[in-house]
């Protein structure tokens, strides 16, 4: 048996040793990690107009997705009304940079409504102009979220990816690891033929119309309701901005 | 030249670098006493990560990884770790090792840090680590406690990767998927191999859904435990 105070010096020890060692890792690797991250949320941005950029995101290199988003994306944050926000006022809730790509949307959720800011992305490439918005709801088990790009009417759908926190793989994680579901969205309208803000449906037993209605999974009807409630809620916080832009025009 | 062997010689003699006992350490873990069949340990991690291939053999990496070094640093402190708090001690170098993993991981390849997400941290959970810290390096030294993780590191990767193989390709129809050399195996379009919406020999096939659910990973596992029971006459209880 060996005394309590060499115990104590033990672990004191092995304590301080092992805290010394990870400290300097994790400071060590912050910025990789950092710049890791950044590339990563690019790419999920990036999925939602796949079919304009003409190949998938997988396939692109960190560079690449980095270049793409230099040379043809214009990042906007607009607040509740619609008004567009400038770099120092986004930073007032707490975003280093204060461009869209540092709006933490899982953050914005827990304010007020009336206090969010959303992050926009414009991508324009030839003449084209696709506007890509932000979405976060709720799915069965945690929080899911999504990136929606619409075209310049902003009434059809170009593209959308979703991603998920806990959803159950082969179930509801479907809504990522599945490309047939997001592909639905595609040429989507969110406004009926009588110009009301309909979102789109995602109908339990499959879409009874082609305008803004796409397939459920089966078996995760609670997270595709999730998509569909998040989709009605999401998009709908970037008309006052998007009808500021079509009066202008 | 002479002289180094002459020194090494009789080191050698006295105990071998890698002799008969220390292939058996690599060896045993790999069939005779796999942790995942024959222990049934690390069953946790092995019913959750095994969708895919790819994530599979990253997992089994960073187990042998942890394993290996905790079982060596364990070893190494052996006679100086109080008995009264041997289980903190050992918990705190399988916690540190698990987060060195974490954070090269997260560095390397954010992708597969981001799919395997939580099962990382899990591993320090993962009762193989803990139960040959106990079973093997408290009691052995160090080159034979580090043969030993790997060892068991091996036989938990193998099993998993089994597994893995087959759940991936008849849950997602694909090979390897996430990796640069992914292999597209039977599926409903074109760039399928087997191509079930053209074929007609396999017209009638859709991947099982059950494959992707972890419930197809115990019974995987258990098929697995049966053959190799029904090979392997050393497994059978005679009591």
């Amino acid at each position: 048996m060996h005394s309590t105070g060499y115990v104590i010096r033990f672990i004191l020890i092995i304590t301080a040793v092992v805290a010394l060692v990870l400290a300097f890792m994790a400071t060590a690797l912050k910025p990789v990690h950092d710049m890791n991250e950044a590339i990563y949320n690019k790419r999920a941005i990036l999925s939602a107009i796949e079919d304009p950029l003409g190949q998938p995101v997988s396939e692109l290199t960190d560079e690449e997705v980095q270049e793409i988003f230099d040379s043809s994306v214009e990042q906007k944050v607009i607040d509740m009304d619609g008004d567009v926000l400038s770099n120092d006022e986004v930073m007032t809730h707490g975003y280093a940079d204060g461009a869209a790509e540092d709006v933490d949307m899982a953050k914005e959720r827990k304010r007020p409504e009336s206090e969010r800011f959303l992050p926009l992305f414009v991508y324009e490439n030839g003449g084209e102009k696709y506007y890509i918005v932000s979405v976060r709801g709720n799915g069965l088990w945690d929080e899911i979220w999504g990136n929606i790009a619409l075209e310049d009417d902003f009434e059809t759908i170009a593209g959308a990816a979703f991603d998920h926190k806990g959803e159950t793989p082969g179930l509801g994680a479907e809504i990522k690891d599945n490309p047939n579901f997001s592909e639905q969205f595609e040429g989507k309208k969110i406004y009926g033929s009588d110009g009301d803000y309909t979102s789109i449906v995602v109908r339990k037993g499959g879409a009874k119309n082609d305008r803004n209605e796409v397939d459920g999974i089966s078996g995760a009807t609670i997270t595709a309701n999730g998509v569909q409630e998040m989709l009605y809620r999401g998009i709908k916080y970037y008309e006052p901005y998007f009808n500021s832009i079509s009066t202008a025009n | 030249m002479a002289e180094s062997t002459a020194v090494k010689a009789p080191v050698q003699k006295k105990e071998p670098l890698f002799g008969k006992k220390e292939r058996k350490l690599i060896t045993d873990p790999l069939d005779d006493n796999n942790p995942i069949t024959v222990q049934v340990l690390g069953i946790c991690s092995a019913l959750a990560v095994t969708t895919l291939v790819v994530p599979s053999i990253v997992m089994t990496i960073a187990v042998i990884f942890v394993l290996a070094f905790s079982n060596l640093f364990t070893s190494l402190l052996r006679t100086r770790i109080p008995k009264q708090v041997r289980m903190i001690v050992q918990l705190v170098i399988i916690a540190s090792l698990v987060t060195v993993v974490e954070l090269t991981l997260k560095a390397v390849s954010f992708d597969v840090y981001k799919k395997l997400s939580v099962f990382i941290g899990l591993i320090i959970t993962n009762c193989i680590i803990m139960g040959r810290l106990e079973a093997y390096a408290m009691a052995n030294k160090p080159w034979q406690s580090f043969l030993d993780g790997i060892g068991n590191g091996l036989g938990y990767g193998a099993i998993l990767i089994l597994v893995a193989l087959v759940r991936e390709v008849f849950g997602k129809g694909s090979l390897f998927a996430g990796s640069g050399i992914e292999m597209k195996i039977i599926g409903p379009s074109a760039e399928y191999w087997i191509n079930t919406a053209q074929s007609t020999l396999f017209g009638w096939y859709a991947p099982n859904n059950l494959m992707v659910l972890s419930p197809a990973a115990l019974f995987i596992i258990g098929i697995i435990i049966w053959i190799q029971r029904g090979r392997n006459q050393k497994l059978v209880d005679i009591s």
